[in-house]
C-alpha cells in the first residue's frame, strides 16, 4: 500500500451538495451541481426552473443543496434570478453569487427570451445551463438542443430528428456579454476553473454544460464520464470560453479528433442509425469544429 | 462526515430573524439512496494509487475521504458504477449486491 501518498485533490473538498438526492443513476447534471458548487461556495442562491434539478434537490422542506434554492417558472430562470439579484443589492447584500440553473429545455426554448433579455441588460447573474439535449423531467421530448439524428419520445426511430442543435453559443456571443463557456462533467478541473472565473466577473455570464443522461440516452449509467470525454475528444462538444464576446479560446486543443461513431454507438438513442446518415452527422461535426477553431484563431 | 452535513435545527428568537420566504429545514440524508442499488462497488485498497478520480466524479457525493482513502457510502451510492469504470488502477469492482 502506498501509506505515504497523499490523497491527490484537484478541485476544492467543500460539498455543497448532500447525498441522498433523486437523480438517476449515473446522472451527468447532479455531478455539474456538485462542481460548479464547489466553485461558487456557501455565498451563492439559485434559482431553478422546471426540470430534472427541480426535482433532485428534494421535495420541500428539505433540500439536497446547502444554499438557498428559487424554485421559478420554467420559462423564468434568468429572469428570476435578476430579481434575486436586485433584491440582494436593495437590502445591500452584495457578496452573493446569484446563479440560474436550467435545463437545456428551459434554455434553447422556452426560457430563451428572459434569457435574452438578461443579457441584453447584462444583469449580473450566472446562467449555467446543464444540457441533457431533451425534456428528460417530463419524459424525453425533443428540444432545439437535441442533436439531429436523435431518437426522443417526440422524434420517435421513423422519425428522428433532422434538424441540428440550435447554436446557443453562438447567440449568445452575439449577446456580447461578459464571459461565456462551454463545460464538461468529464473535466471537472475546468469546469471549477470556469466557474471560480466566472464567480470574479460582473455581468451576465453564460456557462454551457454537457450533463450525460443515462435514462434519455439510453446509455449505460457507468458511461457517462466516458460519453462526455468522447464528445470533447470527438469535437462534437468543444471546450472554450469567450471573453466579451469576442476573444475566443480553446482549451482543449483535441490533435487526433476520434471518430463521431465512437460516441454515437455507446447510446440507445443513436442506434437506428445506418453508416451513411452517420456520415452526414460526422461531416456537421467536422464542419463546427473547424469554424469553432477559426473563431479561436487557430 | 462534515458537520455542516447534519439535519439543522432552526430556531427563530423573533419574528425578526425569520426570513421572507419558506427555507429547507434540512437536507436529504434521511432518504438512503443506497436502497437503490443492484451492484456495489467495492475497492481493492491495496491496488489504490489515491488519484482521488473516483472521489471527483461520484455523482451522489457518496466516495468519501476518510484519513486520505476513498471510503464508498453504502448508505446512499446507488451503485451507478462510474467510479469503478473510471478508475485508472481498475482496483474497484461492482458485485453483486446481496440483501
Ligand atoms: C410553462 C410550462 N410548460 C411546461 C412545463 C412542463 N415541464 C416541466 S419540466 C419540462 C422539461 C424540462 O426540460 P429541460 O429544461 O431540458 O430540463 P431536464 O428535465 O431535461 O433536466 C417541462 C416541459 C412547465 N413546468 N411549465
Ligand atoms: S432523467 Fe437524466 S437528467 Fe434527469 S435525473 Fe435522470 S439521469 Fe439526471
Ligand atoms: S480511482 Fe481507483 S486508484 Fe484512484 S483513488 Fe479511487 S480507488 Fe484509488
Ligand atoms: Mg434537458
Amino acid at each position: 500500500m502506498t501509506k505515504e501518498k497523499k490523497m491527490v485533490i484537484t478541485i476544492p473538498r467543500e460539498e455543497l451538495m448532500s447525498p441522498g438526492h433523486l437523480a438517476c443513476q449515473g446522472c451527468g447534471a447532479s455531478l455539474a451541481m456538485r462542481l460548479a458548487l464547489k466553485a461558487l461556495g456557501q455565498k451563492t442562491a439559485v434559482c431553478i426552473p422546471a426540470c430534472c434539478w427541480a426535482v433532485i434537490d428534494g421535495p420541500f422542506p428539505y433540500s439536497s443543496l446547502d444554499i438557498p434554492i428559487y424554485h421559478c417558472a420554467f420559462e423564468t430562470a434568468a429572469s428570476s434570478a435578476s430579481g434575486v439579484k436586485a433584491g440582494l443589492e436593495m437590502v445591500g447584500e452584495t457578496e452573493t453569487t446569484v446563479l440560474a440553473w436550467a435545463g437545456d429545455g428551459g434554455t434553447f426554448d422556452i426560457g430563451i427570451q428572459a434569457l435574452s433579455a438578461a443579457a441584453e441588460r447584462n444583469e449580473d447573474i450566472i446562467y449555467a445551463c446543464y444540457d441533457n439535449e431533451a425534456y428528460m423531467n417530463t419524459g424525453i421530448q425533443r428540444s432545439s438542443a437535441t442533436p439531429l439524428g436523435a431518437w426522443t419520445t417526440t422524434t420517435p426511430v421513423k422519425h428522428y430528428k433532422k434538424e441540428r442543435k440550435k447554436d446557443i453559443i453562438g447567440i449568445m456571443a452575439a449577446h456580447e456579454i461578459p464571459y461565456i463557456a462551454t463545460a464538461s462533467v468529464a473535466y471537472p478541473e475546468d469546469l471549477v476553473r470556469k466557474f471560480k472565473k466566472a464567480r470574479e466577473i460582473k455581468g451576465t455570464r453564460f456557462i454551457h454544460i454537457y450533463a450525460p443522461c443515462p435514462v434519455g440516452w439510453k446509455s449505460q449509467p457507468e458511461d457517462s464520464i466516458k460519453l462526455a470525454k468522447l464528445a470533447v475528444q470527438t469535437g462534437y462538444f468543444p471546450l472554450f470560453e469567450i471573453e466579451d464576446g469576442e476573444n475566443w479560446t480553446l482549451n482543449f486543443k483535441v490533435k487526433e479528433r476520434k471518430p463521431i461513431s465512437e460516441y454515437l454507438k455507446l447510446q440507445g438513442r443513436f442506434r437506428h442509425l445506418k453508416e451513411e446518415e452517420i456520415a452526414i452527422i460526422q461531416k456537421e461535426v467536422d464542419t463546427k469544429w473547424e469554424k469553432t477553431l477559426k473563431k479561436c484563431g487557430l | 462526515m462534515p458537520k455542516n452535513k447534519e439535519v439543522k435545527k432552526v430556531i427563530f428568537n423573533s419574528e425578526k430573524e425569520m426570513p421572507l420566504a419558506p427555507m429547507s429545514i434540512g437536507n436529504m440524508l434521511h432518504n438512503k439512496t443506497g436502497a437503490w442499488r443492484n451492484i456495489k462497488p467495492v475497492i481493492e485498497l491495496s491496488k489504490c494509487i489515491k488519484c482521488g478520480i473516483c472521489w471527483k466524479f461520484c455523482p451522489d457525493a457518496s466516495i468519501d475521504i476518510i484519513d486520505d482513502w476513498p471510503a464508498i457510502n453504502y448508505d446512499y451510492c446507488k451503485g451507478c458504477g462510474i467510479c469503478a469504470e473510471e478508475c485508472p488502477e481498475k482496483c474497484i469492482e461492482m458485485v453483486e449486491e446481496e440483501r
